[in-house]
């Protein structure tokens, strides 16, 4: 085992262990807060994959905004284990069920992808992930899907204000 | 021994820089406690705190040690891990920006050249940004865990506060990250000291006037200090916290200046560059030594006009500061970006 996989491990056990606090944890504060967790692990992943932007991305737009999001909302709302609604145990039973065949097609996908077969990951070498060639990938080649993007994000902008400024 | 194959002597070497870097920032924070009260008083025109040692220069660590002393409450009702983890993180947050701060060119010990920085990645800005993202938890989770109405109005007020100024702050950055072309603090620093160059501020004085107005928001200081308006909103997030917790809390906010100031220093004022001098015909080791100075003096520079604008300036009411940064920064920064955007496009001739 060298450095890489140490960190790989250590990183992937951090990852999975919060992600299973999140659903785990009763009060919806420190679920978010676990997820916050997930998310510095998966861009501890993107750093080893040396895609350096992604992972600070990663951390500035979820950890850093959409998290903080939650959080105005749960605090807001004042949600604690008292206001939270007691499921049937046949409800929970049926989403496991569900959410295992999921994971199950998921997982048989991944395998068969003929995009990932016979690849190994390019660790600490690979350099899409730099911002240069990401910003050089995203302004040349995919300009017009990246446009219209901004274009969605703008109309969700202004839907969320004419929806706030309805009494 | 193949299984940790790390170059044994660079990681001492980062961990040195990083003791020295941790603990100097400390000390620094340590004496601008002081320095805001001598100012204080300068300003208002009365001696100041002069008891504890040859001109109250103990003073700092008197408090210090007053804080230490007090005694520690935890209210009943809290989320006592979250309690204890607020002020944890405001103050890890706070630390973890120097990280990146180029504080000086490289001095040369023992035959290795050493560069006076802990990690010059290529996304040396948006590492900073990641971080002052993060440092609003440490607000939220603070005034949440406090189980008190007025903590958490106040923590919300706070975080909502950082927020809007980011995003203000990070408009301002994109044109004077158009000017550099790279995200690495020391490549804006090298880019700025080159001869023929001059400083940021020459070419972005409206970008610099609304980076400086975000990062006092961000630091939480006056005209912007509405998470400590003790006496018109019932104090901030941190009315719970007692005793060391609420000293890490404040503490931070001082950290956080030096910080603010060692960015700005960097992005708009040449970082270690000193003006008409060329260190490139200096000896490394005296040029860094130099560099690690010329920095500081402006750091102190910044701290010094931070703390002059807050016992000049009252503060905002909280509509006001929502206006002023959403109505006034935001659109300022967009058409300084612009500007910018069509000044490089005009100069490159297309």
């Amino acid at each position: 085992m060298d450095t890489i996989q140490i960190l790989f491990y250590a990183l992937t056990v951090v990852a999975l262990f919060s992600a299973i606090m999140v659903l785990v944890s009763k009060n919806p504060v420190h679920s978010v807060l676990w997820l916050i967790g997930v998310f510095f692990a998966i861009s501890g992943h993107y750093i080893l994959l040396n895609a350096q932007f992604l992972a600070i991305v990663n951390l500035i737009v979820y950890a850093g905004a959409i998290m903080v999001l939650f959080l105005f909302v749960i605090m807001l709302m004042n949600l604690n284990n008292q206001s939270e609604p007691q499921k049937h145990i046949w409800i929970k039973l049926a989403g496991a069920i569900a959410g295992g065949c999921f994971l199950m097609v998921l997982v048989s996908l991944v395998r068969q992808a003929v995009d990932l077969e016979h690849k190994s990951v390019l660790v600490g070498t690979g350099d899409i992930g730099l911002i240069r060639n990401l910003g050089k990938a995203l302004f040349s080649d995919f300009v017009v899907p990246f446009e219209i993007s901004s274009v969605l994000f703008l109309s969700a902008m202004v839907g969320a204000v004419v929806i706030g400024k309805k009494d | 021994m193949t299984l940790l194959a790390i170059d044994w002597a660079l990681l001492i070497e980062k961990l040195v820089l990083i003791a020295v870097i941790v603990f100097a920032s400390l000390g620094i924070a340590l004496y601008t406690t002081f320095a805001e009260r001598k100012v204080a008083a300068i300003l208002q025109d009365r001696p100041g705190p002069n008891r504890a040692g040859p001109f109250g220069l103990l003073q700092p660590f008197a408090d210090g040690l007053k804080l230490i002393m007090k005694e520690e409450i935890i209210p009943n009702t809290s989320n006592k891990i979250l309690f204890i983890l607020g002020p944890a993180l405001a103050m890890t947050a706070a630390l973890m920006t120097c990280a990146v701060i180029p504080w000086s060119s490289h001095v040369e010990l023992f035959g290795r050249k050493i560069d006076l920085q802990v990690a010059d990645i290529n996304i040396g800005i948006l590492y900073i940004f990641g971080v002052v993202s993060i440092g609003v938890y440490g607000i939220m989770i603070g005034g949440w865990a406090s189980n008190n109405k007025f903590s958490l109005m106040a923590a919300l007020r706070g975080a909502s506060q950082a927020i809007s100024y980011e995003l203000a702050m990070g408009l301002s950055l994109i044109a004077v990250l158009m000017i550099s072309g790279s995200l690495s603090l020391k490549t804006i620093v090298e880019q700025q000291m080159a001869p023929g160059h001059f400083w940021n501020i020459v070419y972005q004085p409206l970008g610099f006037l609304l980076f400086f107005v975000c990062a006092l928001a961000e630091c939480n200081r006056t005209p912007f200090d509405l998470p400590e308006a003790e006496n018109e909103l019932n104090f901030g997030y941190h009315q719970e916290y007692s005793s060391m917790k609420l000293g890490f809390y404040l503490f931070a906010e001082y950290v956080n200046m030096i910080m603010s100031s060692a960015v700005m220093a960097c992005l708009f004022f040449g970082g270690y560059d000193v003006p008409f001098l060329d260190e490139s015909a200096l000896a490394p080791n005296i040029a860094a030594i130099i560099g690690v100075a010329a920095l500081l003096v402006k750091i102190i520079i910044f701290i010094f006009i931070f703390m002059w604008i807050r016992w000049t300036i009252p503060r905002f009411r909280y509509d006001q500061l929502m206006n002023l940064g959403w109505k006034t920064m935001v659109p300022l920064a967009l058409v300084n970006m612009l500007a910018t955007a069509a000044v490089i496009l005009w100069r490159a001739g297309v």
